[in-house]
């Protein structure tokens, strides 16, 4: 989300998110961003934010609004762009990785109709600054048909590639744990828990799984009218965080979890 | 007939990791055999308002609609099942729905959702559905999807242009090219389906199938079938694990017996024996 830092004379007073589709700016309390000094107006100016962009409009105030030291009246902002009223000073940060900005964008589902993505992205400040609904990918205009759209439509996007591939890839646990039979026809036999979740137990009698997640391992009941117990106590409803040399009880069996060393 | 003792459901959604609300929506009448799932899109709560229009307009319609009409009913003259006229009407009412907002209001321009239903009646389900929200079967050790998306990833799969393969690694993945409440008509893929005791069907938004492998997800099913609201929970839970980027919604639903239509001995007995 991109933010604002409000300070004066250098000194930094404050961080502000902007998090709402409007953030007012103004002298008189019910402004989102107050700034009690007689140079800014009762209602200053606004932010409008959409999506990722924000756009600053200048409220009709005594002493103006100024960015990067030039008036303005309609102004769509730019990382690091400085808002002036009076002797304070809004600095204008977007999302501090430009990168993951994008990829969450991205992600967003949208809407391909024939020929909406044939023409080529304009370049954004004027696009966006014009119509800033048109800027939100999920209304397009353009007309065409269906045949050239797939591919047209495929190349604008594909610089976010690696960075999709590697969100999607599952996070690997900080470990690798093991678990050995300690009673039972098996007792001695090792297992590696490789898989996101390993089942232990029978069906219809008493069945736990043990998950592995980036935070660490954690066993949680499936079926069965018993709780399996780890260290002699059995385990709530909700999943339980197993350490090293857990010992579990399950179905008659036990069981010792450990990290490999 | 009531379903809500042959059926058993269990569903969960969550904002993600990354996103602040939530655009999914996702409702049942169990009793009635009915599940319905909606991914939205559009600007700043529009998605919200799309895919919450979408699962209350097709709930509210069907279930009076179910009261008076048997699904199973073949209609003479169309040689159709009443159940694919209900879910094809009252998907065109919910377009129509979304779309008359869209055009009324501007904070609502270009909202749009995704949309999986699912009705289930006489040993079958008619599945429609329309964007990437899918529906997966699980019948014993088989775990697969049965709904193909309306997304440019799976033209471009059909068009022999890309394998599954690099599919996965696609950047194109939430390109959509159906979606309800875009266009004054939308025309949903409906299919009739058979399905079994011992079946578990799962309904979810692409949040939950691009994070999580289908092989990740039939293996949490096939683990924890056996209780479906942690297998609904575990799902979601693997999905933020892997960075749960978008909303994610699944719906659960086990067939637990068979569940002809038609009220005489006759009919019962002729069920036992299919």
């Amino acid at each position: 989300m991109a933010k604002l830092i409000l300070s004066m004379d250098g000194l930094v007073l404050k961080e502000i998110p902007l998090s709402k589709e409007r953030t007012t700016i103004g002298r008189k309390p019910h402004n989102d961003i107050q700034i009690d000094n007689l140079a800014v107006s009762g209602e200053h100016a606004v932010i409008v934010t959409i999506l990722a962009d924000s756009f600053l409009e200048d409220l009709g105030s005594t002493n103006g609004t100024f960015v990067n030291g030039k008036t303005v009246k309609k102004h769509f902002l730019q990382s690091n762009d400085v808002i002036e009223l009076g002797k304070y000073k809004l600095k204008y940060i977007s999302e501090a990785l430009p990168g993951a900005a994008k990829a969450a964008d991205f992600e967003k589902t949208m809407v391909l109709r024939p020929g909406a993505m044939r023409k080529p992205p304009e370049p954004q400040p004027h696009a966006a600054a014009g119509a800033p609904h048109g800027h939100v990918d999920t209304m397009p205009t353009g007309i065409g048909h269906a045949a050239g759209a797939p591919a047209a439509a495929g190349a604008p996007k594909t610089h976010d590639d690696t960075q999709i591939g590697m969100a999607a890839a599952p996070a690997a646990p900080v470990r690798r744990a093991m678990l050995q039979l300690l009673s039972g026809a098996n007792a001695g036999k090792e297992l590696e828990l490789t898989k996101p979740l390993t089942t232990l137990g029978k069906p219809g009698v008493q069945v736990a799984v043990i998950t592995r997640r980036p935070q660490g391992f954690f066993i949680t009941h499936v079926e069965g009218a018993n709780k399996p117990i780890v260290n002699g106590k059995p385990i709530e409803l909700q999943a339980h965080a197993l350490n090293d040399h857990d010992i579990i009880e399950l179905a008659g069996v036990k069981v010792e979890f450990f990290f490999k060393p | 007939m009531d379903l809500s003792q042959v059926l058993e459901t269990a569903s969960h959604t969550d904002p993600g990791m990354v996103r602040s609300h939530n655009e999914d929506s996702i409702a049942s009448i169990v009793e009635k055999g009915l599940v319905v799932l909606a991914d939205g899109m559009g600007g700043y709560n529009a998605g919200e308002v799309a895919s919450g229009m979408a699962t209350t307009v097709i709930t509210t319609e069907l279930r009076q609609l179910l009261e008076d009409h048997p699904p199973h009913e073949v209609d003479p003259q169309s040689g159709q099942k009443a159940a694919m006229k209900m879910l094809q009407e009252q998907v065109a009412k919910a377009n129509t729905s979304i779309y008359q907002a869209s055009q009324s209001q501007p904070q609502y321009a270009g909202m749009g959702t995704t949309l999986v239903v699912a009705l289930f009646y006489d040993n079958k389900m008619m599945v429609a559905h329309i964007g990437d929200s899918r529906l997966y079967r699980m019948r014993g050790d088989e775990f697969g999807q049965v709904t193909k998306d309306h997304s440019l990833l799976q033209e471009q799969i059909d068009a022999g242009m890309l394998t599954k393969e690099q599919a996965k690694h696609s950047s194109n993945k939430n390109l959509v090219t159906r979606a309800l409440g875009i266009d004054p008509a939308v025309e949903a893929e409906i299919h009739e389906y058979d399905t079994q005791p011992g079946d578990v069907y799962l309904l979810c938004s692409d949040g939950l199938s691009d994070m999580v492998s289908d092989e990740d997800i039939g293996m949490a099913l096939q683990a924890l079938g056996a209780n479906l609201n942690l297998a609904a929970q575990q799902l979601v839970q693997m999905a933020n694990d892997n960075g749960g980027r978008d909303n994610v919604s699944v719906i659960l639903i086990k067939i637990l017996r068979e569940y002809p239509a038609g009220q005489g001995l006759a009919s019962k007995i002729f069920g036992w024996f299919r």
